[in-house]
C-alpha cells in the first residue's frame, strides 16, 4: 500500500493525526481530511479527494456531444442547471449557434432558480454544521418548491438534462410563470428575512464564523477562488456582469461582496453573507426574466438544436457563473467524428479545495468544519 | 418516606419497615423518571418539527404518540457492538454511571409537602455532589471507546461540566444565604404565598439574573445546545457516545433527558416556588383532599424543559474556547458579584426580606413577558401573511 | 489588450521563446518551449501591462496521431486587473514528459498539475507534492491518454466488464470474469 499519509514517526510528541474520514456527517461529500493536530489546534491539514471520481472526462470522449450533458449534470449534482448550461454554451460557441431570446430567457430563469436552490443547501447545511438545525429545514422547504417547479418542467428533480446544445429539452409548462412568482413572493417575504434574523444576525453564529478562514484577496486570486468565495474577500467579480452570456446583460442586479462588518474581510461569515444576499438578487433577476418572458411570444425551444453535432476542428474555453464559482469547460473538437476529442472541466470547488491547506493552519477542529462549509464544496464537482 | 413508614403495621420488624418505606418511593420515582424520557423525546421531536415547519412523528400511533415506545423497543433489540480494543469493564459501566448521576438527584426533590423520597437536610449539597457523577461516566465512555473522536468529546465534556458547575454553585450559595437552609423542603416552604414570594423575584433584578445564570449553567451541564459540543453531531459524529449502539445508546439518551428534567426541577424548586401554585392564598393548591403540588412542580419543570428544547432548535453551538470564555469570564464574575450583593443586602436590616418593590413586580414582570411573547408571535404570523399578500399586489 | 499585442509583448520580452502564435483560432494561443514556461509564467504575472494574476485552467491533451505525437499542456490565463485573457501551450513528448512547475506563480497550479500527472503522466519538476490526486495512489497507468486500456484486475478485484473484454470473450478467450463465462439458460425456447 502506498504511503500517502503522514508517517507516525514524523510527529512531535504532542501531535496527533486525526482522520476526518470519507464518512463524516459534515464534509459535504466523501472527502478525507488528514489533520495533524496539537490537542484541538490544527497544525497542518491535507485533503484527500478522489472517492467520487467517476471518469467524466474519459466518458465524454466516448459519447457524442449531446450525450455528455447527462454526465455534466452529475458533476455538481446540487446545481445541475448551471453545469449543463456551461457545457451547452461552450458547444454552441464551437458551432457558432446563437439561440433565440426566448430560450435565453428561460435559461436565465432556470439558472437563477437553481442558484437560489443551491445557496439554500449551502447556507442551510452550513448552519447545521455550526449547530443551528432550524434554518436548514426552512431553506429546504423553499428548495422543495423550486424542485417541484423543475419537475413540472422537465420531469426531474435533481439531474435534469435540460440545457441542450442549441436549445432546451422542454418548454415551460402553462402556469409556470404564475407558480414561479408565487414562490418568489413567499421566499422574499418569509424565508429570506427569517433566514437573516435567525442565522446571520445570530451573535453565536457571528462569533463562530467572523474571525476564521480569512482569505486575503491575493491568495484568493492566486488559488483561483471564484464566485462567492472570491466576492467574500472583496473584489466584485461576477461573470454575469464581466462577460455576460445568455442575455444577462439585459437584467439589472447588483454584485454582492463581503463587507467585513463583523471581522476581517474574507472570513467565513463574509462568504456566507454573499451567498445569502445573492439569493435575493437572483430572485430579482427571475422577476425581470419572467416579465421579459411574458412579453415574448412562445418560440420553439428545439429550433436550433442540430440533428448531428459535428463542430469543426477548434477548441474553446468557455466560462459561466455556476452557484459555486466560475465553471470552465475546455472542449477540443478535432473535426472528425461526433464525439468530443477532449473535455476538461475546471470546477470551482476543485480550486476552492486547493486553498484549504493554506487557510486551515492554526484553526480549531470545529473551525475546520466551518471552513469547508463556507467554501461550499460539492465532492461530485471536485472529483468529477 | 415517613408516610410509608407509618403505613406499615407496627408489628413488623423495624428493618423491614425501613427497607420497604425506602424502597417503595424509590421504585415509584424510578418508574416515573424512566417513563419521563419517553414523553420528552416525543415532545422534543414534535416541538422540533413545528419549529422547523414540518410535522414531526405522525405515523406510529395517533399523532405519533407511540414513536418513542417504538424507538425504545428497536434500541433494545439492536445488537450491542463492542469495537475492538475497548476496555470492556469501563465500556459497560460508563452508561450506568451517567444514568446514575441523573437519577440520584431526583431523590431529594420535593414533589409535595410530604411527597419526597428523602428529605435530607443537606439536600442542595447532595444534588450538586451527585450530578457530578455523570462527568466521571462521560470520561469513562470516551476513554473506553478506543476512538479519538470519543476521547475528544469526553475531554470537552469534562472541561465544560466542571467549568459550568462553578457559577451554578455560586448562585446556589446566594439562595442558601437567603433561605438559611440547605434542605430543599425548607427552600420550597420559604416560597409559600404565590408568585410574589418566589425567589425568582427576590431582590429584583438580582435574582432574575441569577436565575438566567443558573439556567445557562444548567444547560451546559446537560450538554444541550448551545453547549452541546461533547455530542456535536456535525463535528465529532456523536462525541463520547459514538461507539455505543443499541441499549447503551438508549441509556445515554435517557440520561440526557432525565438530566434535563433534573436541572429544570431543581431550578423550579429553587426559583419558581417548587410545588406551590403561583396564585396567592393557596388557590388551586388543593382539589378537595388531593394536593396539586406535584402537578405544579412538574408543570414548572416541563415548562423549563420546553425552554431548553426551544433553545436547542434556535441557537447554533459555541466553540469550545468560546464556551470556556463564557463560563470563566462572563458567568463566574457576574455570579460572584451577585452573591456578594445578596450577602450584603441580607446584612442590612432594611432589605433583609427583599426590596420593597418585590411584592408586586413579580406579577407585572410575568404578565409583561408572557404578553410580549404572545403578542410578538401573533404579530409575526399576521405580518407574514400580510407581506406575502402585499407582494402579490 | 488583444491577443496579438499580448503575443508581441511576450516575444519582446523573451525573444524567440514564445514561438508559433496561432492567431486565427476562437481563442488565439502561443506555443512556448517547455524549458521556458516557468519564466514565461513568472513574466506574465509580474509584468504590469500583462498582469495575468489568475490561472483559469491548466489542462493536458493527448495527440498521439499528430506529427510529431505530443502531449499538450494548455494554460488559460486571465487578468482581473486588465480583463484580458490569453492561452499558452506547451508541447511535450509522449515518452516521459516533464516540464517545470508553475505553482510558485499561481498557487492553484499545485492541484491542476497533480491532476495532469495523475491522468497523463506528466512530471512537473520542482513540484512540492507530486502524487496522484483523483485515482488511488497505487493505480498503475495514466487513464486519460488515448492509448489507455482498462486493466482486467485491480488489487485482485475484477474490473467492470468493458466492450473490449466482451469482444475477447466472444473470440473464445477464457476471461475468468463471471458474466463472460456464464451462459444463462434460454427460457424462451419452444420445444
Amino acid at each position: 500500500m502506498a504511503s500517502y499519509g503522514w508517517r507516525v514517526d514524523d510527529l512531535d510528541t504532542d501531535e496527533m493525526i486525526l482522520n476526518m474520514g470519507p464518512q463524516h456527517p459534515s464534509t459535504h461529500g466523501v472527502l478525507r481530511l488528514e489533520l495533524r493536530t496539537d490537542g484541538e489546534v490544527v497544525r497542518a491539514a491535507r485533503p484527500h479527494i478522489g472517492y467520487l471520481h467517476r471518469c467524466f472526462e474519459k466518458h465524454a470522449e466516448n459519447v457524442d456531444y449531446p450525450g455528455v450533458i447527462p454526465y455534466t449534470d452529475r458533476m455538481d449534482y446540487v446545481a445541475s442547471m448551471g453545469n449543463s448550461l456551461g457545457y451547452a454554451l461552450a458547444v454552441e460557441t464551437l458551432l457558432k449557434i446563437e439561440v433565440s431570446p426566448y430560450v435565453q430567457t428561460i435559461r436565465v430563469i432556470m439558472a437563477e432558480l437553481q442558484r437560489i436552490a443551491s445557496h439554500c443547501v449551502a447556507v442551510g447545511t452550513y448552519g447545521m454544521d455550526i449547530g443551528a438545525f432550524t434554518p436548514f429545514l426552512h431553506l429546504l422547504r423553499d428548495r422543495e418548491k423550486i424542485l417541484d417547479m423543475f419537475e413540472w418542467t422537465c420531469g426531474a428533480r435533481l439531474l435534469y438534462n435540460y440545457n441542450w446544445v442549441g436549445g432546451l429539452s422542454h418548454d415551460l409548462p402553462e402556469g409556470f410563470v404564475k407558480a414561479c412568482r408565487q414562490f418568489l413572493r413567499e421566499f422574499e417575504a418569509i424565508t429570506y428575512p427569517e433566514l437573516i434574523d435567525l442565522l446571520l444576525k445570530n451573535k453565536i453564529f457571528v462569533k463562530r464564523t467572523a474571525n476564521i478562514g480569512v482569505c486575503p484577496v491575493e491568495v484568493a486570486v492566486s488559488y483561483d477562488l471564484t464566485g462567492p468565495n472570491l466576492r467574500g474577500s472583496g473584489p466584485p467579480r461576477d461573470l454575469r456582469k464581466d462577460a455576460p452570456y445568455s442575455g444577462y446583460e439585459n437584467y439589472e442586479f447588483q454584485v454582492c461582496v463581503g463587507k467585513g462588518e463583523f471581522g476581517p474581510l474574507g472570513s467565513c461569515f463574509d462568504r456566507n453573507w454573499v451567498r445569502t444576499v445573492e439569493m435575493a438578487e437572483s430572485a430579482k433577476i427571475v422577476h425581470q426574466a419572467l416579465d421579459r418572458l411574458e412579453k415574448m411570444e412562445r418560440a420553439d425551444v428545439h429550433e436550433k438544436v442540430p440533428k448531428r453535432v459535428k463542430p469543426p476542428k477548434s477548441e474553446v474555453y468557455s466560462r459561466s457563473e455556476a452557484p459555486r464559482g466560475q465553471l470552465g469547460y475546455f472542449i477540443v473538437a478535432d473535426g472528425t467524428g461526433v464525439n468530443p476529442y477532449r473535455v476538461k472541466v475546471k470546477s470551482p470547488c476543485f480550486t476552492a479545495m486547493s486553498v484549504f491547506h493554506v487557510l486551515s493552519r492554526g484553526m480549531y477542529i470545529a473551525d475546520i468544519i466551518a471552513l469547508i462549509g463556507s467554501l461550499d464544496v460539492v465532492l461530485g464537482e471536485i472529483d468529477r | 418516606m415517613d408516610l410509608f413508614f407509618r403505613l406499615f403495621p407496627e408489628a413488623w420488624p423495624d428493618w423491614l419497615r425501613v427497607a420497604l418505606s425506602a424502597a417503595i418511593p424509590a421504585v415509584l420515582l424510578l418508574t416515573f423518571m424512566a417513563v419521563g424520557p419517553i414523553v420528552y423525546v416525543y415532545a422534543e421531536r414534535k416541538i422540533a418539527g413545528f419549529m422547523q415547519d414540518r410535522l414531526g412523528p405522525t405515523r406510529v400511533g395517533p399523532y405519533g404518540l407511540l414513536q418513542t415506545v417504538a424507538d425504545a423497543i428497536k434500541l433494545m433489540f439492536k445488537e450491542a457492538i463492542y469495537p475492538t480494543g475497548v476496555d470492556k469493564k469501563l465500556f459497560l459501566i460508563a452508561p450506568c454511571l451517567v444514568v446514575l448521576g441523573a437519577f440520584l438527584a431526583m431523590v431529594v426533590i420535593p414533589f409535595g409537602g410530604k411527597a419526597q423520597v428523602a428529605d435530607l437536610n443537606v439536600g442542595l449539597f447532595y444534588v450538586i455532589a451527585v450530578s457530578s457523577l455523570s462527568t466521571v461516566g462521560l470520561i469513562m465512555a470516551g476513554w473506553a471507546s478506543n476512538n479519538k473522536y470519543a476521547l475528544f468529546g469526553a475531554m470537552r465534556s469534562a472541561a465544560q461540566i466542571v467549568s459550568y458547575e462553578i457559577p451554578a454553585v455560586m448562585i446556589l450559595l446566594g439562595i442558601v444565604m437567603i433561605v438559611g437552609s440547605l434542605s430543599l423542603q425548607d427552600i420550597v416552604l420559604y416560597q409559600e404565598g404565590g408568585l410574589t414570594h418566589w425567589l425568582l423575584f427576590r431582590y429584583f433584578p438580582i435574582m432574575p439574573i441569577a436565575f438566567v445564570i443558573f439556567f445557562t449553567a444548567g444547560l451546559a451541564e446537560c450538554n444541550r445546545t448551545p453547549f452541546d459540543i461533547p455530542e456535536a453531531e456535525s463535528e465529532l459524529v456523536a462525541g463520547f457516545h459514538t461507539e455505543y449502539s443499541g441499549f447503551f445508546f438508549a441509556m445515554f439518551f435517557m440520561a440526557e433527558y432525565t438530566e434535563m428534567f433534573v436541572i429544570s426541577s431543581v431550578a423550579s424548586v429553587l426559583f419558581l416556588g417548587g410545588y406551590w401554585s403561583p396564585l396567592p392564598n393557596h388557590i388551586l393548591q388543593h382539589i378537595g383532599p388531593i394536593g396539586l403540588g406535584p402537578l405544579w412542580l412538574i408543570a414548572k419543570a416541563w415548562f423549563l424543559v420546553f425552554v431548553m428544547m426551544w433553545l436547542r432548535w434556535t441557537l447554533p453551538r459555541l466553540r469550545v474556547d468560546q464556551l470556556m470564555y463564557v463560563a470563566w469570564k462572563v458567568l463566574l464574575p457576574i455570579s460572584m458579584v451577585l452573591v456578594v450583593l445578596v450577602g450584603g443586602l441580607l446584612m442590612i436590616p432594611a432589605t433583609r426580606n427583599g426590596f420593597p418593590w418585590d411584592r408586586w413586580v413579580g406579577w407585572i414582570f410575568t404578565l409583561v413577558i408572557f404578553g410580549a411573547l404572545i403578542a410578538w408571535m401573533a404579530g409575526a404570523r399576521l405580518s407574514k401573511k400580510r407581506r406575502v399578500q402585499d407582494l402579490a399586489a | 489588450m488583444d491577443a496579438a499585442r499580448i503575443h508581441q509583448r511576450l516575444s519582446a520580452h523573451l525573444g524567440e521563446g514564445a514561438v508559433a502564435f496561432q492567431a486565427d483560432a476562437l481563442q488565439p494561443w502561443a506555443v512556448v518551449a517547455p524549458e521556458a514556461i516557468a519564466d514565461v509564467a513568472a513574466f506574465c504575472k509580474s509584468d504590469p501591462e500583462l498582469s495575468f494574476d489568475n490561472l483559469m485552467c491548466l489542462s493536458a491533451v493527448d495527440y498521439p496521431k499528430e506529427t510529431p505525437p505530443r502531449l499538450e499542456l494548455v494554460y488559460h490565463l486571465w487578468s482581473y486587473t486588465h480583463s484580458h485573457g490569453f492561452v499558452l501551450k506547451v508541447h511535450l513528448p509522449r515518452e516521459s514528459p516533464s516540464v517545470r512547475t508553475v505553482e510558485n506563480v499561481w498557487g492553484v497550479a499545485n492541484w491542476h498539475e497533480r491532476e495532469a500527472y495523475d491522468m497523463f503522466g506528466i512530471t512537473f519538476t520542482g513540484h512540492s507534492d507530486l502524487r496522484r490526486i483523483l485515482l488511488p495512489d497505487d493505480w498503475i497507468g495514466y487513464p486519460l491518454r488515448k492509448d489507455w486500456v482498462d486493466p482486467d484486475f485491480y488489487n485482485g478485484l475484477h474490473v467492470k466488464p468493458t466492450p473490449q473484454m466482451a469482444e475477447r470473450s466472444m473470440a473464445g478467450e477464457k476471461m475468468g470474469v463471471g458474466p463472460f463465462d456464464y451462459t444463462p439458460p434460454n427460457r424462451h425456447v419452444e420445444d
